[in-house]
């Protein structure tokens, strides 16, 4: 019983990172119907650049910033130099080009960072709180971790149903002609769109770092489960990421504990397979159809 | 028409014996062993290349997780190498393009009902979950070192001095040439027609009497029997066969070839196998010659592969056979402008 | 500040014909009479090319891709010297990425297009297994893979292959008896790279040879780890479920990403065992350099790998007053300026030490043949390693033993009690203390004769 809490926070915490990854799928896919495969690089790219401030003596949180920051703006840049071309291209085009970028990502971080494997720091203890005399299974760091991507889930619910600017966005994604001739800027906000997908992206790589630690391929196995959860959950869904990647996290951790560590993956694409053969658009797939 | 058919296939039949006699001049009087193995590997990935583009390019489904399938067809050759050592290679071949092509039943069967990202999600989980059974059950797939494989020793009569570079480049180029002249016929096939519909209106193939979903898994099954084929000449090409061999590194890298190449050409197919083949040889001496500091220069090659990817794709968006070929149409168009040489053009492939 | 190999031909020619004159008029009595010939494949009158394939990128890329570079700037400190009987090495090492179907395409550039004389100190036991069976079916002698698999002490099937560290099943033996002498009682657990991973079977082989016997309480189910990202997410369960067995030393199989991993999680649980770690993932620079920064917050002191326990079979190097780590100290800055100073390092430059004794006794002209006999008659004390190698005509390991040492604070590592013991890889084997001494490096840093 006890190791089940522990797996179950272990599940939820690591769900939650692979979370804030499959909503920056979702936030992507919604603008532009285009699956970034290197988000993950991208985060890497930007924790290394916030354990730069860190390491000049800059505080935590200010690193924390910066990573966030830097998402924005390189996910806008790609979007706006490298997406662009291809979109409206038949869409295995934009997926190549997003592996180029995940490669060239992971080739020029160690050339910029070194090639060794570094700490990144919590800001927070991630050490089990105890209570009197009883561990309770659970850090401040797993604390932060889970609600700092509740806290991202909500503040999207917030941008998308109840500003004009998350209106627009919406729009320019669903109908772009449409939202065109009432004169939203559609280029502006799927630019938007990849920029917030990034940030989200950093948010999962600052708060997987202080585990896993930092070296150029240490987001590839997140952004697979991250993906698997948004497509649990359904890619034009928030909520649906989340909840299909905590599960995930889930998944993944009992299988590693009750069965055994290598076969986690596997319990992970059961789990997909099983939930694709009842829901084939995901969990909280809308009612139509849709075309590639 | 069955004389047009006829026709095409005595063309394709004439194309594809000029093309073997070629092959077999290069392999036996030009190229060197090293040439020769890299040649094994282009055909190896060609061939496998080429089952993607019927799935992806002509019948519209994503795989991003071919090299499961081919990760299939190797372990069936060495696993039934290590129990039957002395077979002839012809039954390694088959019993591999047998059980991927089964798999591919099971994977067609269970994709039919996917679209899009979703049908690339599932297929990318399969590309990580597949390499852990082997790993997990090392009874009988040898656990995380895998299966040695012994590469098939050129018969007698051919001499002792024969490489096995290029016996293995003989046999792998006779089977490349052979699933390109069956795929070939195949794409001009009223089955191909038929991939053809399914992949560019499924509501129009329905309403002409297509069964979608049964098409479809038709062209997972034909498409996986050739990863098999791909993957059984691949465990002889490389000599074991282990977990580590199938990472979701080549699942990409196929899908990247077929892109690049040229999405819906078996051309392309050729043409993208060639460049993942060769780009590392070109590119990985860099390493240790160049003069710089090890971070750097360890990882020149990974960073020119990335770049490569991204200029192609914005250069060639049509891929490298498409670019090739609007290039080559739009110098003849100029030339025979008045003889309206435009219907005889191969029809641009609509891309999905 | 690298010697110039591959730029410019003559000026290189030019330096060794002038290097080969000043050797011959340094050391008259050396057999030169004859000249020097292209006797074998890679080898000319002025160079022998050699050639490795190691994962510069990818995921095993942070730690082991300094190997190679490090193992460079020793020979270009011996090139520059003069090379070895006045030949020039050329090193050509190509990048994996830990993939064996990359390792198997790699080596047939290195055998059939770049000619080389050997394979030296390839890097890995499932990429080099995809390639072991040709190298020694083409006859190219190779030498020292770096690995410890015990796969490559297989005289009959590879006769060219040989390995070089202590393998898994020796390392876990000694780490093992220290654990059976020193934690008596005890309960014990093992955490493993794996399962089916030759790193962690053969380890855990040689620690439960020795553990067995009931003088510890022995964990009967390893937990194993994944190497991946993912993997690494699921390691705080493994180590929690060790912590509920009431493990009190673990013994890990692990790379040292993973250790650090391990350590981190077993703190994130209030849980403080001992930690026994294979010399694989203990090099105390490279985990310090992950474990500190505040990996874990504000609570714990950085200094978490203090009182690990592991064990050595090169002098540490930490250990700068030890006249071999101070050379490789001074090589490494000098013809490696890039490289930080850790055990990857120390690894590279002491393997490439050894290949130099392996040339150098494979005569003045060598030949594939020679060098392979050089390796298994030559019975060389004099190594860099800490106990002998165990190359003979019937065996293909390295060295045969190692020290047990304990991480301090600052990240140098003491020597325990027991010093260096020797032992080999069969279960019946008994382990034994060497008795021999420390040898120490030539003056001029270059293999004698």
């Amino acid at each position: 019983m006890h190791l089940f809490i522990i797996y179950t926070v272990l599940g939820l915490t690591n769900g939650m990172v692979y979370a804030a990854v499959a909503l920056a799928l979702v936030m992507i896919w919604r603008a532009t119907r285009i699956i970034n495969y290197s988000q993950g690089a991208m985060a890497m790219f930007t924790t290394y650049l916030a354990l730069i401030v860190i390491r000049h003596g800059a505080p935590y949180w200010v690193g924390f910033i910066v990573a966030l920051a830097a998402g924005m703006v390189i996910g806008s840049i790609t979007e706006r130099v490298l997406v662009r071309p291809v979109e409206g291209r038949p869409p295995l085009n934009a997926v190549i080009l997003s592996l180029g970028v995940l490669i060239v990502l992971e080739a020029v971080a160690p050339m910029l960072f070194g090639g060794q494997t570094q700490s990144f720091p919590a800001p927070v203890s991630n050490i089990d709180i105890i209570a009197g005399t009883t561990a309770l299974d659970i850090s401040p760091f797993d604390l932060l971790t889970i609600g700092a991507v509740l806290v991202a889930m909500l503040l999207l619910f917030v941008l998308f149903q109840r500003t004009t600017l998350g209106l627009r966005m919406r729009a320019a994604a669903f109908n772009p002609e449409i939202a065109r001739i009432l004169g939203i800027r559609v280029g502006r906000m799927l630019t938007l769109g990849w920029g917030i997908a990034a940030i989200l992206g950093s948010l999962a790589g600052v708060l997987v770092a202080p585990s896993i630690f930092l070296y150029p391929n240490n987001m590839d196995e997140v952004l697979v489960f991250g993906f698997t959860g948004a497509i649990i959950g359904g890619l034009d869904s928030p909520v649906g990421a989340v909840v299909g990647a905590v599960g995930v996290g889930l998944v993944l951790s009992y299988v590693s504990g009750y069965i055994g560590a290598d076969l986690a993956p596997l319990g992970g694409f059961v789990i997909l397979i099983a939930v694709l053969m009842i829901r084939p658009q995901g969990l909280f797939a809308f009612g139509r159809q849709r075309q590639i | 028409m069955s004389a047009m058919r006829r026709s095409t296939l005595l063309r394709h039949g004439l194309f594809f014996i000029a093309t073997a006699l070629v092959l077999l001049a290069l392999t036996s009087y030009v190229f060197d062993a090293f040439t020769n193995y890299n040649v094994t590997e282009v055909a190896v990935f060609a061939i496998a290349a080429a089952g993607l583009t019927l799935l992806t390019g002509i019948s519209g489904q994503v795989s991003l997780g071919h090299g499961a399938l081919m990760m299939i067809g190797a372990y069936t050759t060495s696993v039934l190498l290590t129990h039957y050592p002395d077979a002839p290679l012809i039954l390694m071949l088959v019993g591999s393009i047998t059980t991927s092509a089964l798999t591919g039943a099971i994977v067609g069967i269970a994709g039919a009902r996917l679209r899009g990202p979703y049908l690339a999600g599932a297929t990318l989980a399969l590309a990580v979950a597949l390499p852990q059974v082997p790993t997990h059950f090392a009874a009988l797939f040898g656990g995380n070192q895998g299966l040695p494989v012994t590469d098939p020793s050129p018969p007698a009569f051919l001499g002792g001095n024969f490489s096995p570079e290029q016996w293995l480049a003989w046999i792998t180029l006779a089977a490349g040439v052979l699933t390109f002249f069956v795929l070939a016929n195949l794409v001009r096939s009223s089955l191909g027609q038929r991939f053809r519909m399914v992949r560019d209106n499924e509501v129009a193939a329905r309403l002409s009497g297509v069964d979608v979903a049964r098409t479809q898994v038709l062209a997972y099954i034909i498409s996986a029997a050739c990863a098999g084929l791909a993957g059984s000449l691949f465990a002889y090409w490389a000599t074991i066969t282990s977990p580590t061999g199938f990472t979701l590194n080549l699942s990409l890298s196929l899908l990247t070839a077929v892109v690049i190449g040229g999405l819906g050409s078996l051309s392309g197919a050729v043409i993208g196998s060639f460049i993942l083949v060769y780009l590392p040889v070109w590119t990985s001496g860099f390493a240790s010659s160049l003069n710089l500091s090890s971070n750097v220069a360890n990882n020149v090659p990974l960073a020119i592969y990335g770049i490569v990817l991204i200029v192609a794709i914005l250069v060639f968006p049509r891929g490298i056979a498409g670019g090739v070929g609007s290039i080559v149409r739009g110098a003849a168009r100029m030339v025979h402008s008045s003889r309206h040489r435009r219907a005889l053009s191969a029809p641009e492939t609509p891309l999905h | 500040m690298r010697p110039e190999i591959n730029r410019s031909r003559t000026g290189a020619m030019a330096a060794v014909a002038a290097a080969a004159g000043l050797l011959s008029a340094a050391c008259g009595s050396s057999s030169t009479s004859t000249a020097n010939t292209a006797s074998a494949p890679g080898v000319t009158a002025t160079t022998v090319t050699i050639g490795s394939t190691q994962p510069l990128t990818g995921p095993a890329a942070p730690g082991y891709s300094e190997i190679a570079p490090a193992a460079k700037a020793y020979f270009d400190y011996v090139n520059a010297k003069g090379g070895v009987n006045g030949r020039k090495i050329v090193y050509t090492y190509l990048d994996d990425g830990y993939n064996p179907t990359t390792t198997a395409a790699q080596t047939r550039k290195l055998v059939l297009q770049d000619n080389v004389f050997a394979i030296f100190g390839a890097l890995g036991t499932p990429t080099h297994l995809a390639v072991v069976n040709y190298l020694n079916s083409e006859k190219v002698p190779d030498l020292f893979v770096a690995s410890g698999c015990n796969c490559w002490n297989s005289v009959s099937q590879y006769p060219e292959t040989f390995g070089w560290q202590p393998n898994y099943t020796i390392e876990g033996k000694i780490l093992g008896q220290y654990i059976a002498k020193n934690f008596p009682g005890k309960t014990v657990g093992i955490f493993a790279q794996g399962p089916n991973d030759e790193f962690g079977t053969d380890g855990i082989l040689g620690v439960t040879d020795e553990l067995s016997g009931g003088v510890v309480n022995l964990l009967p189910t390893p937990q194993y780890y994944t190497p991946t990202s993912a993997g690494a997410m699921a390691v705080g369960g493994a180590i929690a479920k060790l912590q509920a067995a009431g493990a009190q030393v673990i013994v890990s199989f692990s790379v040292p990403l993973f250790t650090a991993v391990a350590e981190a999680s077993a703190a994130g649980l209030n849980y403080h065992p001992t930690f026994v770690v294979s010399n694989v993932g203990s090099d105390p620079a490279t985990l310090s350099s992950i474990l500190t920064g505040g990996a874990l917050g504000t609570k714990l002191p950085a200094a978490l790998i203090t009182g690990m326990i592991t064990d050595s079979y090169l002098p540490p190097v930490t250990d700068t007053a030890n006249p071999w780590i101070a050379l490789f100290q001074t090589i490494a800055k000098q013809y490696a300026p890039t490289l930080p100073w850790d055990g990857n390092v120390g690894y590279g430059i002491a393997e490439a030490y050894t290949f130099v004794q392996a040339l150098k006794a494979a005569g003045q002209n060598p030949t594939r043949a020679s060098i392979v006999a050089a390796v298994q008659n030559s019975h060389w004390t004099d190594g860099p390693g800490l106990t002998p190698y165990a190359f003979s005509a019937t065996n293909h390991n390295g060295f045969t033993g190692a020290e047990m040492v304990q991480i301090g604070a600052d990240g140098t590592l003491t020597a325990l009690s027991g010093g260096v013991q020797v032992t080999d890889d069969t279960t019946s084997g008994a382990i034994t203390p060497y008795s021999g001494t420390a040898s120490t490096p030539p003056t001029s840093g270059i293999p004698s004769d």
